[in-house]
C-alpha cells in the first residue's frame, strides 16, 4: 500500500514536471539544477528556488515602486532590475518568466512606460503561477520522501 | 594567461565531464546570491576551491590583499563597481588569471565592450556544466605549459 502511495506520487510529480516543460515555464536549466542535488546537498534545488523567491520579490516591488512614481524617468534603473531578474530566472530554468522580462526590457528600452505597465502586470502573474507551481513540486516531493522512509523502517 | 579580447567562439568544443582539478581556485564575482551560490556549487563538483565576492570592488581588493585565483568569474552589471570597471583594474594591476564575462542577454556592443576590458571569455548566464568543464580543460591546457 505505501509503495503505491510513493509510486503514485511520483507519477504525480513526473506529470508536473511534463506540464511545466511542456508549456514552457520551465527549461532544461531547472533539470541541470536537479542535477547537482545529491547526498552533500540533498536541499539544493529547493535552497536556490528559495533564494530566487526572495530576490524576485524584492525586484517585482521594485519595479513596481520605480513605475507607480508619477515623475518616473529612470529607465536605466529599470533595466538593471530586469537584467537582474532575467539572469536569475535563466538560472533556474524559469524560461517564460525570462522571456517575459526581456519583452519588459524592450518596453523600457524604448521609454514606453505603458507598455513597461503591461509587462508588469504579466510578470507578477507569471511569478505568482511559478511559484504556486513549484510549492506544489517541492511538497509532493516532501510527501514522497515521508512514504519512502514509511516504506522501510528501521529494524532494531 | 592575460587578458586578449578572444571570443566565446574560439574555445575548443571538447567535453569536459572528466575535468576534476583539486589544485585550482575561482573567484565567483557576481551581486546576486543566487548565481554566485550556483556557479559556487558548479565549480566546487569540479573539485575547485571558490571564493566569492558581491561585487568588483571586493574582488579587485581581494588581488590587493595578495589574493591570487586560476579562474574569475565576472558579473557585468553590479552596483559600487560593475564588471567591466573591475576587469580594467584587474589588468591594470597585472593579474593574468582567466577572466570570464558573465552576463545577461546584452547587446552584441555591450558584450563587445566588457571583452575590450580584458576578459579571455564571456557568456550568457547561467554558465552551464558544459561550458564549465571547457574552460577548466583550457586552464589545465594552460597551466601545463607553465
Amino acid at each position: 500500500m505505501l509503495g503505491l502511495a510513493a509510486d503514485r506520487l511520483r507519477a504525480d510529480m513526473n506529470r508536473l514536471l511534463s506540464f511545466l516543460f511542456h508549456q514552457g515555464i520551465l527549461d532544461e536549466q531547472f533539470l541541470q539544477l536537479q542535477q547537482l542535488q545529491d547526498e552533500t546537498s540533498p536541499n539544493f534545488v529547493s535552497e536556490v528556488v528559495n533564494i530566487y523567491f526572495h530576490e524576485s520579490e524584492k525586484l517585482l516591488r521594485n519595479l513596481r515602486s520605480l513605475l507607480m512614481d508619477r515623475e518616473f524617468s529612470d529607465y536605466n534603473k529599470m533595466g538593471i532590475h530586469l537584467n537582474q531578474f532575467m539572469g536569475s530566472s535563466s538560472s533556474i530554468g524559469a524560461k517564460r518568466i525570462r522571456n517575459v522580462c526581456l519583452a519588459f526590457r524592450a518596453a523600457s528600452d524604448q521609454n514606453n512606460r505603458a507598455g513597461c505597465l503591461s509587462a508588469l502586470e504579466v510578470l507578477e502573474h507569471e511569478y505568482c503561477f511559478l511559484k504556486n507551481k513549484l510549492h506544489e513540486l517541492f511538497q509532493i516531493q516532501q510527501q514522497r520522501v515521508l512514504a519512502a522512509g514509511v516504506r522501510y523502517p528501521m529494524q532494531h | 594567461m592575460s587578458g586578449n579580447g578572444a571570443s566565446s567562439s574560439s574555445l575548443n568544443m571538447i567535453s569536459g565531464e572528466d575535468v576534476v582539478n583539486n589544485n585550482l581556485t575561482a573567484l565567483v564575482v557576481d551581486d546576486s546570491p543566487l548565481l554566485r551560490l550556483l556557479h559556487d556549487i558548479h565549480l566546487k563538483k569540479y573539485g575547485l576551491k571558490v571564493q566569492v565576492a558581491e561585487n568588483g570592488k571586493v574582488a579587485v581588493d581581494l588581488f590587493h590583499l595578495g589574493a591570487s585565483f586560476d579562474l574569475v568569474l565576472m558579473d557585468k552589471e553590479m552596483p559600487v563597481m560593475n564588471g567591466v570597471e573591475a576587469t580594467k583594474e584587474l589588468r591594470a594591476m597585472g593579474v593574468t588569471s582567466m577572466i570570464v564575462g558573465v552576463t545577461s542577454k546584452d547587446g552584441p556592443g555591450e558584450q563587445q565592450a566588457f571583452m575590450e576590458a580584458g576578459l579571455d571569455y564571456c557568456f550568457e548566464k547561467p554558465l552551464t556544466p558544459e561550458i564549465i568543464g571547457i574552460l577548466l580543460e583550457e586552464l589545465n591546457k594552460h597551466n601545463k605549459k607553465d
